[in-house]
């Protein structure tokens, strides 16, 4: 079977679009979300999406088979806000590691059968591991702007879970996903060479993708695109790239710019525009295919797919906009100053 | 300052024809924004302020919290165009850890200032690691180095990759910093080459500090340390030339602190030779980098030549210039304007500074305002020492300020006693009421023991915390301090020492209070003390606390908790489990240290090839005496360094006298040291008399040496010698001072030498006349000032010694620097000192050279001497002679030793009991 890297040479990867908007379509009620396990559980828990993991295995299932189905290569674990620190809002930090293995499990399982229907187009899942709901480089105080309501430790042991229950549910790449504070992303890298200088496991490949919140063109915590990309660059990822915030359109300077500057592959996944009046993505599948069909083109991208707003229709049309198209080439690396 | 940085997104640059980037191998770091060193870049300047080891401003915000206040240092640092900030929170009174994490949070809420990159600098691992805990940009840590051995530095630069940050490492190696071009070079290239295949560093984020070192001391072979960093500069860069390299610039002007014109244009032009060599970022003052051509050409002419070692008398040149540039700076005028204040603010004024001038009538002022004299103490007089004490605990008052107020405070108080004395006759003779005060504490030095520096400094601070002291002084027996404390109620014993028969004696003291059901604490200090030797020996007899105190700072706090009732239970239990676990720790060490049999530890002696060395016959035999030496000539041979540690400033001598944080009081103490010096060799206050003797002697037995003098009068002698048992690395002898003295069956004659000087002598009526004139600071500086002076008379008797009257080195041509890193042959080890440890070999060195008759020297029951001013020991010629120290022996040398000795195995067990491997 092809490795990633052999599948990332020869053509535009595809990665998956929204989970959220895909479980949106179920309308599930809190009972749903409880299933029989937590029918009696304190806390309320409609909208805790990564619970439906253990409680609706199944639609979790059929969501990753519809973006199979529409021609993705890598798949996200529903995994977003599994962690402890993340957890805790529904009083659940105990299930982290448990909703890690179970996500990576069905994930799994969907691309394993998909990978047997065509051996040719290896199916790949990628452990999504989000920036949590705390920073590391903001005070959540506005008054006291050396406070932090959570220590580098504290997050690097929560990720370190999240990375272990994904692995052992078999994900064969680790996904930093949506970064708003680079520190936190330093952490979850962090915690995954812990894991496997520690464990002894093989290391998997790391895909980091990070987030620019507006057009000032830089993170959320303030860092310019290449200085996060710097900042992050000894991770030594499969791939860096942008996703959620801004829709393809607003993407496209600073995915050009990452094409320049980084060694690796370059990946891009923009929500479905910018959202409307009613906080909905309304930009149509053929709209977002064209915008990426202009990166493939531009020689910007190796992996490209979709976030908020995106479904299985909007990979399907990017996926067929860039078939025919040669991925990005890597740079070459110099060995020497001169 | 956009034209500084380095601010340009294209990292790489297309090939023409192909269309494919190339990226190439250049350091990139980040703050909010990036920062990518280019071959074209220029220096990048690291800026310096933002260290609290190197900038006083910075450290007084944030020893006092003021954090907000310490960013502006940091922003002025920006706006004077540092493209990277240097963080130092090392500081003893700081939570190193705590103090870098708020800083570098409260930075990353400035987006002006954390756009560039951070460089965390700390010489404490921990420290560094929680700063990279709050950076999210790509930063740089400085530094590690192989100091501590190669697993370390390996552990410690995987933790740095793993937090993504480039290294500064410095050039050290397990024995040293390097500061030799050639070790520069080597030991970088051994870090390299770790880091690149060990760790998997990038070449790229290696960072080499090949050490700056001040030039221009007046030392002479610091000449040329910029010279060997400039070069070991260039041949780093040629043999890795993705590596950086850095320095601390400031170092290199180290000599002319307080003199920015001249540092200004030193650090100029050093950078213009080291950049040109290949420099490619150095910590410097942001902002105040001059123009190399705008340096005055005369300054700059003297700066080339000093840094570049272009002339023999540079440095002499610069520091006449640098005079001339000085003397247009301010004159010190003295302030009279705090006498217009009222009495109390004048007191203050007066213990603050340390000013007796005024006392007598400020104090007379006072007792006549107050309704009683004791009011004048516990009022205006404790409100100015608890200012004194808040300054010295806060570490912005040192020790000789302390002291010098404290003999304000006493003057003050001797005016006072008799009205108080009146006052409580009085009141006693009404109504039997007592005057209590916050403690009463008991000092001594042990019997047999004489040294008293410390203990008077512990005395005087604790005074001036509202002790009150009873100090029975020297060579004081454990039933006379046991009987004071009983009688007058004492609340803490103190107990002192120097000499290591004192530690035993500390233990008898020990053993004592608990036989006679004492339940004070007793409190334990001294130079040859340890929280070890606390912990596993005095400790365990005796249950009512024992505290080990590094120091008289330290011995407020640990007084201050013992007194107080709410603090003192946990304040013991905490004590006692840290012995505990010491106590632990130092059982399960011992067992993992590995012991040779004495036969065996003879046979690996130091291989001399005795067969082809001829001892240099002695210019002179026998004994000879030396009466009334000329002080002055003594004086000369002085080594500072000691001095300020007695004084518990702690710094190279002369660098001290310039430190930025101790500076200034380093210097006024020399001043005044060296002005009491001047009397002391004028009025002859001391008496200098020394004894030498020199005789033949061979080796008669693995650890013995036979003296045979030839003259009739004195008495041959054996000298037995104890020898190192700890198993050694293969090609390093088991050493025994013996092994220096050749064996009798070469057939040659060897010899050995022995000493004794004092400086001592007439001391008791000046340390009397400063007593009567409450003048702890006179006194205390004479004892310190005499110590000096014997050992310098020591190293003066030994240099003519070497080139005189044995004349084995009459080549010789060494400076005091030289003397003092004893950069000569021969040794002149003491009987008692870590290469020979046993302390009673000292009768024999003092019977060889009638020691007593022909110098007034005296030996203690625990055999100190006395006066303490005192130095003996013998000499040793042969070039393979070096010091050493016994370390631990086991019982089968103990055995053989006491056999040697003529003693029982107990008796030599209680006199080598600091050496010994195993309990008894």
């Amino acid at each position: 079977m092809k490795s990633l890297q052999d599948c990332a040479d020869e053509r535009i990867l595809i990665i998956d679009g929204a989970m959220g908007t895909m479980i949106q379509r179920y309308q599930l009620q809190e009972s749903d979300y409880r299933g029989a396990r937590f029918a009696d559980y304190p806390s309320d828990l409609k909208g805790n999406n990564d619970l439906l993991n253990l409680t609706q295995p199944q639609i979790i299932e059929a969501i990753h088979k519809e973006y199979l189905e529409a021609g993705a290569d890598i798949i996200e674990t529903n995994t977003f806000s599994s962690t402890s620190i993340a957890m805790a809002d529904y009083d659940m930090q105990e299930l982290a590691y448990e909703l890690n293995v179970a996500a990576a499990k069905i994930a799994k399982k969907a691309a394993v059968e998909y990978t047997a229907k065509n051996p040719d187009k290896p199916r790949f899942v990628a452990g999504a591991i989000g920036p949590m709901n705390k920073t590391l480089s903001l005070s959540p105080d506005v008054n006291n702007p050396g406070f932090r309501s959570v220590y580098f430790d504290e997050v690097a042991t929560a990720y370190e879970e999240q990375i272990r229950g994904l692995y052992e549910g078999g994900v064969d790449i680790l996904l930093i996903e949506t970064i708003f504070d680079t520190l936190n992303c330093k952490a979850a890298i962090y915690a995954i060479k812990k894991y496997f200088r520690e464990s002894g496991n093989p290391e998997l490949p790391v895909m980091i993708s990070g987030t620019i919140t507006d057009a000032s063109g830089r993170t959320l915590s303030g860092q310019t695109l290449e200085a996060f990309y710097i900042s992050v660059m000894h991770a030594n990822p499969f791939s860096v790239g942008l996703n959620c915030a801004l829709g393809g359109q607003q993407m496209r300077p600073y995915v050009e710019e990452l094409s320049n500057i980084a060694s690796c592959y370059v990946s891009c996944y923009p929500n479905a525009g910018l959202p409307n009046a009613f906080g909905e993505y309304d930009e149509e599948p053929e709209d977002t295919a064209c915008i990426i069909e202009d990166f493939a083109t531009s020689g910007f991208v190796n992996v490209v797919g979709g976030c908020c707003g995106t479904t299985p229709d909007h990979i399907r049309h990017i996926a067929e906009h860039v078939k025919h198209i040669q991925p990005r080439r890597r740079p070459v690396l110099a060995e020497t100053l001169a | 300052m956009s034209e500084v940085i380095i601010n340009n997104t294209d990292i790489s640059e297309p090939i023409a024809g192909e269309g494919q980037r190339v990226i190439k191998p250049y350091l990139r770091l980040s703050g909010l924004e990036p920062l990518v060193v280019r071959p074209e870049t220029n220096f990048i300047n690291v800026g310096e302020r933002t260290n609290v080891t190197g900038s006083k401003k910075f450290a007084r915000l944030i020893r006092e919290g003021h954090f907000e206040e310490a960013l502006s240092v940091a922003r002025q640092q920006v706006e004077s165009g540092a493209q990277i900030l240097d963080v130092n929170m090392d500081d003893a009174l700081l939570d190193g850890e705590a103090a870098m994490a708020t800083f570098l949070n409260l930075l990353a809420a400035e987006p002006d200032i954390s756009r560039i990159p951070i460089m965390i600098d700390s010489s404490k691992f921990s420290v560094i690691e929680a700063g990279l805990k709050c950076v999210q940009g790509k930063c740089i840590v400085n530094s590690i180095s192989l100091k501590e051995g190669e697993a370390k530095f390996i552990e410690q630069a995987h933790i740095c990759r793993s937090y993504g940050a480039a290294v500064v490492v410095m050039a050290f190696d397990e024995h040293g910093q390097a500061d030799t071009e050639e070790k520069r070079v080597q030991f970088s290239h051994r870090a390299y080459k770790i880091l690149t295949e060990v760790v998997g560093y990038d070449p790229q984020d290696i960072i080499f500090d090949p050490n700056i070192f001040a030039i221009a001391t007046g030392i002479e072979e610091h000449n040329n340390y910029a010279v060997e960093f400039i070069s070991a500069t260039r041949r780093i860069k040629e043999l890795m030339p993705l590596a950086k390299v850095s320095g601390g610039v400031s170092n290199v002007s180290f000599s002319f602190r307080g003199n920015e014109t001249v540092r200004e244009a030193m650090h100029s032009v050093f950078l213009f030779h080291a950049i040109k060599a290949g420099m490619d970022m150095g910590i410097v003052n942001a902002g105040m980098l001059q123009i190399y051509d705008d340096i005055e050409p005369q300054l700059r002419e003297l700066c080339e030549d000093a840094i570049l070692n272009r002339r023999e008398d540079a440095t002499e040149r610069l520091i006449q210039f640098a005079e001339t540039v000085k003397a247009k700076g301010k004159v010190v005028e003295k302030d009279e304007t705090w006498r217009t204040g009222t009495v109390e603010e004048r007191l203050s004024h007066a213990l603050v500074n340390g000013i007796t001038d005024y006392i007598d009538g400020d104090t007379e002022e006072a007792r006549q305002k107050y309704p009683r004299p004791l009011d004048v103490i516990e009022g205006p007089l404790m409100a100015g020492m608890n200012i004194v004490g808040d300054l010295f605990g806060s570490g912005k008052m040192f020790l000789p300020q302390v002291v010098k107020s404290a003999r304000v405070m006493k003057k003050s108080v001797a005016i006072l006693t008799p009205y108080i004395e009146e006052e409580k006759a009085r009141i006693q003779a009404e109504q039997g009421g007592e005057i209590k005060n916050a403690g009463r504490i008991l000092l001594a030095t042990v019997k047999g023991d004489v040294h008293d520096i410390g203990k008077n400094i512990v005395g005087v601070v604790l005074a001036c915390n509202g002790y009150e002291i009873i100090d029975l002084g020297v060579m004081v027996p454990a039933e006379k301090i046991l009987q004071t404390a009983r009688q007058e109620k004492v609340d803490i014993i103190g107990l002192s020492g120097l000499i290591t028969p004192s530690l035993d004696e500390m233990v008898h003291v020990a053993r004592e209070l608990k036989r006679q059901d004492f339940n004070i604490p007793l409190i334990i200090g001294g130079a040859t003390t340890s929280r070890t030797h606390t912990a596993v020996k005095i400790a365990q007899e005796y249950g009512h606390g024992v505290v080990h105190v590094l120091d008289a700072s330290r011995s407020v706090t640990v007084t201050g908790s013992l007194l107080n009732k709410a603090l003192k239970p946990d304040f013991l239990a905490g004590i006692k489990s840290e012995y505990e676990k010491l106590s632990e720790a130092f059982k399960n060490k011992k067992q993992t240290k590995q012991f040779l049999p004495i036969a065996v530890a003879q046979e690996n002696k130091t291989v001399i090839d005795w067969p082809a060395f001829t001892p240099v016959k002695p210019k002179m035999t026998g004994i000879r005496k030396f009466e009334q030496y000329d002080l002055g000539e003594i004086a000369k041979y002085i080594d500072w360094q000691p001095f300020f540690i007695a004084w518990e400033l702690h710094g190279k001598f002369p660098q001290i006298l310039s430190d930025e944080v101790v500076g200034v009081e380093a210097t006024r103490l020399y001043n005044d040291a060296k002005e009491l010096l001047k009397k002391i060799v004028a009025e002859k206050w001391l008496t200098a008399n020394a004894v030498i003797g020199i005789f033949p002697a061979n080796r008669v037995a693995p650890d013995s040496v036979k003296v045979t003098p030839e003259q009739p009068d004195i008495a041959p002698a054996q000298l037995e010698f104890l020898r190192q048992q700890v198993k050694k690395a293969p090609g390093q002898a088991n050493l025994s001072l013996a092994d220096f003295i050749a064996p009798a069956e070469t057939g040659k004659t060897d010899y050995i030498g022995g000493f004794a000087v004092t400086t001592g002598i007439g001391i008791e009526q000046w340390l009397d006349k400063f007593k009567a004139e409450h003048d702890d600071y006179n006194s205390i500086m004479l004892k310190a000032l005499a110590d000096r002076l014997a050992e310098a008379f020591a190293e003066l008797m030994h240099e003519r010694v070497r080139k005189e009257f044995w004349g084995y080195a009459s080549e010789e041509h060494l400076t005091n620097e030289q003397l003092i890193k004893e950069e000569y042959a021969g040794i002149r080890p003491a009987p008692g000192y870590p290469a020979c440890p046993d302390h009673t070999e000292k009768y024999k060195l003092f019977d060889l050279l009638n020691a007593t008759e022909n110098t007034s020297i005296t030996l203690t029951e625990s055999l100190a001497m006395y006066p303490a001013s005192s130095v003996s020991g013998w000499y040793f010629a042969n070039p393979e002679g070096k010091y050493f120290g016994l370390g631990k022996i086991e019982k089968d040398q103990v055995i053989d030793y006491a056999a040697r000795k003529g003693w029982t195995v107990e008796e030599a067990e209680q006199w080598l009991r600091p050496n010994l491997e195993y309990d008894i």
